[in-house]
């Protein structure tokens, strides 16, 4: 990322709502050839459009700009966390616009550099951004070539680009580099027409696999994050909070923490922070304040959240219906149906929560580790009323997200702070307070009532998600009798969720493809059938067939002539943001301990084109890694509004030790549009698991996770 | 109550008038600007703000600069020499054995750690050295298979 440079650019220039004007654009960036292009579909980027906020621009939301020395520039508000979005958006220009990748630029997450965005979720930069990012890169080309056209003097159609130089095939002497078009220019277009889209048979980037560009300033300490940012003057925030989330202030007496040298304490009604340009001392100082708070009881805990959840007034929205339900399980000859319990996990990504703000000379300046600049933005103009021109968000490098860091409190947390003291002030969060914070992926029950008949075909389906929401809930299978109801809070009733949640790295898939895949597989159970070969026997979505024979493949999977056998092997399918996912697992349980160990899980991915396959290898690999966590140890515990577990001392993140073999495929789909890749892996795991450890044992589990003791009492079971 | 504490960080001495109780995390990201060491959970479970003190893998949020009187530290930003990356550090690259980066400078100071220790590791003994390093990406089999070649490298590539 160029961001040094861009930064010098930025002296007073402004930034209206809807993006910025055409001359203070070009004051802004200076010359050359700039094409401004729209997502693909509104309604993927933007999930909700709230009242009061901003939609997405009807003009434009990133540009791409071929710079008067050649560099190509790509500015876009998306952010990287570790997904490697900076190289695969760089793999697809370069292919679309001929130039070596090393002149290629992202620019990334700056509001006043950068046009809106939603914000990094969902999967959504290569299916949702880059289709049109290439349909920019097209349009460019046109426009270069019609300028190489009038300077060569030679018809458009017998001009090729090869490397940034335009040159007449006829006559390959007369040439032209895309840095002499662009010297003395000042072209903007805007995106309108859709130009053609080269063939994915002549890319020379996409599909090909290279590796991370930021590997070497993250292993030499370069690469800064937020909590690495310095400004003259900055002081530390340590905030003073309570025990629980439902704390309200009743007093504070912090006259013994100013003792502390160099502190101050400043208050914003409820907010108070306790200042020191040392953290250290900041954090010595907040020991000393004195503040009391009032709790409301609240009589739920982890154990009882699941009841609650279903003795709730809820509503009940039927998401998908086909064929006669009751008619169905009048063709069963068997019916299972189950109940399953899903806690509340924690993000836990290694850097906490961490902002900087700075108010200098009427503008707000804003740091911020987040998934979402502009909605901060956004939400920063609004608590100071301030116009969106004179506030600006900058997010560096983001040490994980995983949908965790959407909401910005600490940046908000910061800018009150800085506010009221008229410092730069730095919060960063510890980890305790990243506990008590988190949005917590949600909680929720599933109860499943299907069956099968005589043959082995699964005709009835009645799927029932309670709190949870149905992502990752689809059929599937060809099941001509289903409905799929989700059960939510009423719009008048109170919260039943408690903590607050939040989107959790495929938010709510993990949960339902548990449910889907555990119930298929006690179908097949039930069929006294092998649970691969179950599986393949209702499926007709040619895909998601393919996927399973991959998985099946990679694995030398061979069909059990009995199930459970005892081999200790799983399976699981699961579709999420329109990649589907096949995976199978070999688990040993030790009966004496009740702990798993997972020996090998393979994985095979249809994501349609695939831009860098060992990008996505990486992202595949993450998930089956991430996913162990909330598979074997992650659960909040927790008492009304008190968090028990504050810190990786309780709350235990998958360790090397846990490593199974990991074996992944990425099925060729080069002819299909690209698919969401940084997600759907996790998916399938509890479920795979899940069942793997049936097979091993015989018992199942139905509450996530799977620790020790549950094993055990699975066991017993008779 | 303030002393002056002496020591070596990366290779330079290091003279500051300061509380001793202060936690060496903080000293080197605060008052030595060597943010490369990174902040994860202030107890010790993460090791993202590992160093190298006296040759040896510390959490540096779990140790005082009062300790630290005529010690020797390395912090990630000091392991390459002569302008060349460490044998792990340049097998974190190979490897892409990163994805957001932030637990990596107490992996790459961990391995390091490890590798003085032991030089002739072997995988499990890798595995069980960077046990206590936290990962939330996932990271984890480029980060075992970093390590591994890092450590045949630095015995010739045998």
């Amino acid at each position: 990322m160029k961001k040094e440079n861009s930064e010098k650019q930025l002296t007073g220039n402004s930034q209206n709502r809807r993006g910025m004007e055409r001359r203070d654009f070009f004051k802004l960036v200076g010359g050359g050839i700039v094409i401004f292009f729209l997502p693909k579909c509104k309604s993927e980027t933007v999930p909700v459009e709230e009242p009061g906020k901003r939609t997405l621009p009807k003009d434009y939301n990133a540009f791409l700009k071929i710079d008067e020395d050649g560099t190509i520039s790509c500015m876009t508000g998306k952010i990287e966390m570790g997904q490697g979005i900076n190289m695969s958006l760089i793999q697809i220009i370069a292919d679309d616009l001929d130039v070596p990748m090393e002149r290629i630029k992202m620019v990334m997450g700056d509001t006043e550099l950068c046009p809106w965005d939603g914000g990094t979720w969902g999967s959504l930069t290569i299916r949702a951004f880059a289709p049109n990012m290439r349909k920019a890169a097209a349009e460019a080309k046109g426009v270069l070539f019609e300028l190489a056209a009038g300077k060569l003097k030679v018809p458009v159609n017998q001009l090729v680009a090869v490397d940034g130089v335009i040159s007449d095939s006829k006559d390959p002497s007369k040439s032209v580099t895309y840095a002499e078009l662009a010297r003395g220019k000042k072209i903007d277009r805007y995106l309108e027409v859709k130009p053609e889209v080269e063939d994915y048979t002549k890319f020379t980037f996409i599909g090909k696999s290279f590796k991370r560009n930021d590997s070497k300033i993250k292993v030499t300490g370069e690469a800064k994050y937020t909590g690495d940012m310095k400004l003259p003057g900055m002081v530390f925030a340590r905030i003073v909070r309570p025990e629980s989330l439902s704390g309200k202030l009743v007093s504070v007496d912090y006259s013994e923490a100013e003792k502390i040298s160099g502190t101050t304490v400043v208050r914003d009604g409820d907010l108070v922070g306790v200042l020191n340009e040392n953290y250290f001392l900041a954090g010595k100082a907040l020991e000393k304040v004195k503040a009391e708070y009032s709790y409301d009881e609240i009589p739920v805990n982890n154990e009882n959240i699941f009841d609650s959840m279903l003795k709730a007034d809820s509503t009940a929205d039927v998401e998908t219906s086909a064929g006669d339900l009751d008619a169905g399980f009048k063709e069963c000859a068997k019916v299972v149906e189950t109940e399953i319990h899903d806690p509340f996990i924690a993000h836990a990504f290694i850097e906490t929560h961490a902002a900087l703000a700075n108010f200098e000379k009427g503008k707000l300046t804003v740091w911020a580790s987040s998934q979402t600049p502009y909605p901060l933005q956004d939400s920063l103009a609004e608590r100071f009323s301030m116009p969106l021109n004179k506030v600006r968000v900058i997010v560096p490098f983001v040490g994980g997200g995983f949908g965790g860091k959407s909401k910005n409190q600490q940046a908000i947390e910061a800018a009150r702070l800085a506010k009221v003291s008229g410092k730069p002030v730095m919060v960063i969060w510890t980890r305790e307070e990243e506990f008590m914070y988190d949005n917590f992926h949600t909680a929720g029950v599933l109860k499943i009532k299907a069956g099968i008949d005589k043959n082995g075909l699964v005709k009835a389906w009645d799927y029932h998600a309670y709190f949870c929401g149905t992502r990752g809930a689809e059929i599937v299978y060809d099941i001509p009798n289903h409905k799929v109801t989700s059960h939510d809070s009423k719009a008048d009733s109170p919260r039943v969720h408690i903590l607050d949640t939040g989107p959790w790295r495929a938010p709510n898939n993990n949960t339902n493809t548990l449910g889907r895949e555990l119930q298929i597989d006690q179908l097949a159970a039930a069929a006294r059938m092998d649970p691969v070969e179950f599986r393949f026997k209702n499926l007709k979505d040619q895909r998601m067939i393919d996927v399973l024979k991959a998985a099946v493949e990679l694995f030398g999977y061979v069909p059990a002539k009995r199930y459970p056998s005892g081999r200790g092997i799983g399976v699981a399918l699961g579709t999420d943001v329109g990649t589907n996912v096949a995976e199978i697992a070999e688990v040993e349980v030790d009966e004496k301990t009740g702990k798993v160990k997972v020996v090998r899980i393979v994985c095979a991915q249809d994501m349609g084109l695939c831009v860098n396959p060992h990008g996505s290898t990486m992202q595949m690999e993450g998930c089956l890694t991430m996913a162990l966590g909330y598979t074997f140890t992650e659960e909040i515990h927790f008492e009304g509004g008190e968090i028990k577990d504050r810190n990786y001392d309780s709350y235990e993140l998958p360790r090397f030790s846990w490593l199974p073999k990991i074996e992944t495929v990425i099925l060729d789909r080069k002819d299909q549009p690209p698919h969401g890749g940084g997600e759907p892996a996790i998916i399938a795991v509890g479920a795979v698991i899940c069942n793997a450890i049936f097979d091993a044992t015989g018992k199942r589990l139905y509450q996530m996770p799977f620790t020790p003791e549950r094993v055990l009492e699975a066991l017993k079971k008779a | 109550m303030e002393e002056t504490i002496t020591f070596q960080v990366n290779g330079k001495q290091v003279e500051l008038k300061i509380d001793p109780t202060q936690t060496l995390l903080w000293v080197l990201r605060n008052n030595l600007g060597l943010t490369g060491t990174k902040f994860g959970c202030g107890i010790g479970f993460c090791g993202s703000c590992t160093v190298l003190i006296d040759n040896e893998a510390v959490r540096s949020c779990s140790v005082t600069v009062g300790e630290m009187k005529g010690k020797n530290i390395v912090t990630i930003e000091g392991l390459g020499k002569d302008g060349e990356l460490h044998p792990v550090q340049k097998a974190f690259i190979e490897h892409d054995a990163l994805q957001c980066g932030f637990c990596t400078p107490g992996m790459v100071m961990n391995a390091a750690g490890l590798l003085i220790k032991n030089p002739s590791v072997t995988r499990e003994e890798i595995i069980a050295g960077m046990e206590d390093n936290l990962c939330r990406c996932g990271a984890h089999v480029r980060i075992i298979d970093a390590v591994e070649a890092a450590a045949k490298e630095m015995k010739g590539g045998k």
